[in-house]
């Protein structure tokens, strides 16, 4: 242990240095919290005092608490329609004999790959053709065509980590197929299922160009989509936009902090299979 | 005893996902081909079958080469400084004794935000008169993301910045399966942390660092929203990637036939990294 460092002193420096990495952030948060008059003014960095302004004025007088609405109810949405058709995918692919499955699987994988760009124009032309378009709906179809591969890609893959002797073990005792399923499968797969479920709803949050391209008003707008057209009639007004683009982080943040664990374990997990 | 197969059981089960995912993946990705061969402006009511035309445009359009040398720059070296960045931050991780939760916290945040958030983020950071930026360089009067020759440098640091803690933890999740003997062997070896590092955890880190390599590289050629959102390709086209100059084509000029071949430009340069890439794991023997 020559020259190197006392453990607790390198813990510290490296969690300062992160906090530092995370500084953009933290300067937007502080950006949200200062009156007005300050916000074109550096020095001081600090703000004199802390002030809800911003916050108020995004809440009340602009379209972003619609626009959250719709980001929660797209999410959901999109996360709940990808882990039932994923799931029970998942499970077929897995444990039973499915004509082509090798090639199926790569087409699926190859669909994670999949430009949004490249999809974006027949989309809205199907969208227009079946009246989709500012819908809900229309924003859900679209994002399972991300969200769905990623869905039956790390599912696939907890479920055959699963010993298959407990389902025999079932079967054995007379559990029927769907009995197995329910009481065996489901229990033991519902920490993969909460990692699928965390990086859907988080990927789904998070996009843009569908959402920007697909909607017209606040019937579905999404919060990134109204933080990117965030007015401003003068001058833009950045204590406003960064009170909004706080307000939409804290789903990222939540999932961050609270559920980091189900967000690694999905992230490491879908890195390693492919 | 294993479970009976029941061939039709296995096809009900992926049957909905999969009819799903060929109306919103399939279909529209053989229509976008077909898309990219029309003359196709809607507003004039123009649609007209051109077969190559817009291709053999495409070849002798400035502004599509442009496009293409600056996508490839973007993704060549943000990929680039991702991955060494984040091999130095995983190394500095693993070490880490207490306060893991929160350091990776922190390192992942930046990763989870709406890319629209990033953009504003650095927007204001890059404030020639109030931003961050400027103000840590002792008052400069930068306009960094107005400069042709500062705006590519910026956005570059803004994708490095969103994506890096991507990389850092899936080397991260490697460097925690290192066994701690063999670090321990090669110092009684008398190995010291320089060749520690290169003869351990560089190879052992070889093929997660592939893997961050394809998933970084794919991502970078598709990113659309910082740089849509950030410098919307300016100033002057200096930041107008493929994927911006197809969005324009097609929803801002309304050329629809052009800016799907743009797209397929796009879709094609994706598939093959993703090909070239999936050989390259096979050969580290990783099955794909």
């Amino acid at each position: 242990m020559r020259g190197r460092p006392h453990p607790t002193l390198r813990d510290a420096a490296v969690l300062l240095g992160l906090a530092v990495y995370a500084l953009p952030f933290i300067w937007q948060v502080l950006t949200s919290l200062k009156p007005e008059a300050e916000l074109m003014r550096l020095p001081p960095l600090l703000p004199s005092r802390l002030s809800w302004e911003h916050y108020q004025v995004v809440l009340e007088r602009s379209l972003m608490l619609r626009a959250l609405l719709n980001s929660l109810g797209v999410g959901l949405l999109t996360t709940g329609l990808a882990l039932a058709l994923g799931l029970a995918a998942a499970y077929g692919f897995a444990r039973f004999p499915v004509p082509g499955k090798g090639p199926l699987l790569l087409a699926i994988v190859a669909g994670t790959a999949f430009p949004q760009i490249a999809t974006v124009s027949p989309l809205y032309l199907l969208m227009r053709a079946l009246g989709l378009r500012d819908t809900w709906l229309g924003l859900i179809l679209a994002n399972t065509s991300f969200a769905l591969p990623l869905v039956v890609w790390l599912l696939a893959g907890f479920i055959r980590d699963l010993p298959v002797a407990l389902e025999e073990a079932a079967a054995v005792d007379g559990a029927g197929r769907l009995q197995t399923f329910q009481w065996v499968v489901l229990p033991l797969v519902a920490p993969g299922l909460a990692s699928a479920a965390l990086l859907t709803f988080l990927f789904s949050w998070n996009e843009f160009l569908f959402a920007y391209t697909f909607t017209a008003t606040e019937a579905s707008r999404t919060a990134p989509v109204a933080l990117a057209l965030f007015p401003g009639v003068f001058e833009v007004p950045w204590g406003d936009i960064a009170a909004a683009s706080i307000l939409a982080s804290l789903p990222p943040i939540a999932v961050v902090v609270g559920l980091q664990r189900f967000l690694v374990r999905g992230l490491v997990a879908g890195a390693l299979r492919e | 005893m294993s479970l009976r197969a029941a061939p039709r059981t296995g096809l009900l089960l992926v049957a909905p996902a999969l009819l799903l995912l060929a109306a919103v993946t399939a279909y529209p990705a053989l229509w976008v081909l077909w898309l990219s061969l029309q003359r196709r402006v809607p507003i004039f009511g123009i649609a007209e079958f051109e077969g190559a035309g817009n291709y053999l445009f495409l070849a002798g359009d400035p502004r599509f080469w442009s496009a293409t040398r600056i996508t490839l720059a973007f993704t060549v070296i943000s990929v680039l400084l991702e991955l060494v960045a984040g091999l130095l931050v995983a190394l500095a991780l693993a070490g880490q004794r207490r306060g893991r939760r929160l350091a990776l916290s922190l390192l992942l945040l930046a990763w989870a935000l709406p890319g629209v958030v990033t953009a504003k983020l650095f927007e204001w950071l890059y404030n020639p008169a109030a931003g961050l930026v400027n103000y840590l360089l002792l008052g400069a009067q930068i306009n960094w993301l107005g400069d042709p020759a500062l705006a590519l440098p910026g956005l570059i640091v803004a994708d490095v910045w969103r994506t890096m803690p991507l990389v850092a933890l899936l080397c991260y999740a490697r460097l925690l399966t290192i066994p701690a003997e063999i670090y321990e062997a090669a110092r009684v070896d008398g190995a010291g942390d320089l060749a520690a590092f290169l003869r351990i955890t560089l190879p052992l880190c070889r093929s997660i660092l592939l893997i961050a390599l394809l998933f970084r590289t794919l991502d970078a050629l598709r990113a659309f929203d910082l740089m849509f959102i950030l410098t919307g390709g300016g100033p002057a086209g200096t930041t107008e990637t493929l994927t911006v100059y197809a969005y324009r084509s097609l929803f801002q000029t309304l050329h629809l036939g052009l800016g799907s071949a743009i797209a397929v430009v796009v879709f094609g340069l994706v598939m093959l990294v993703a090909w070239g890439y999936l050989r390259a794991l096979r050969r580290e023997g990783l099955t794909a």
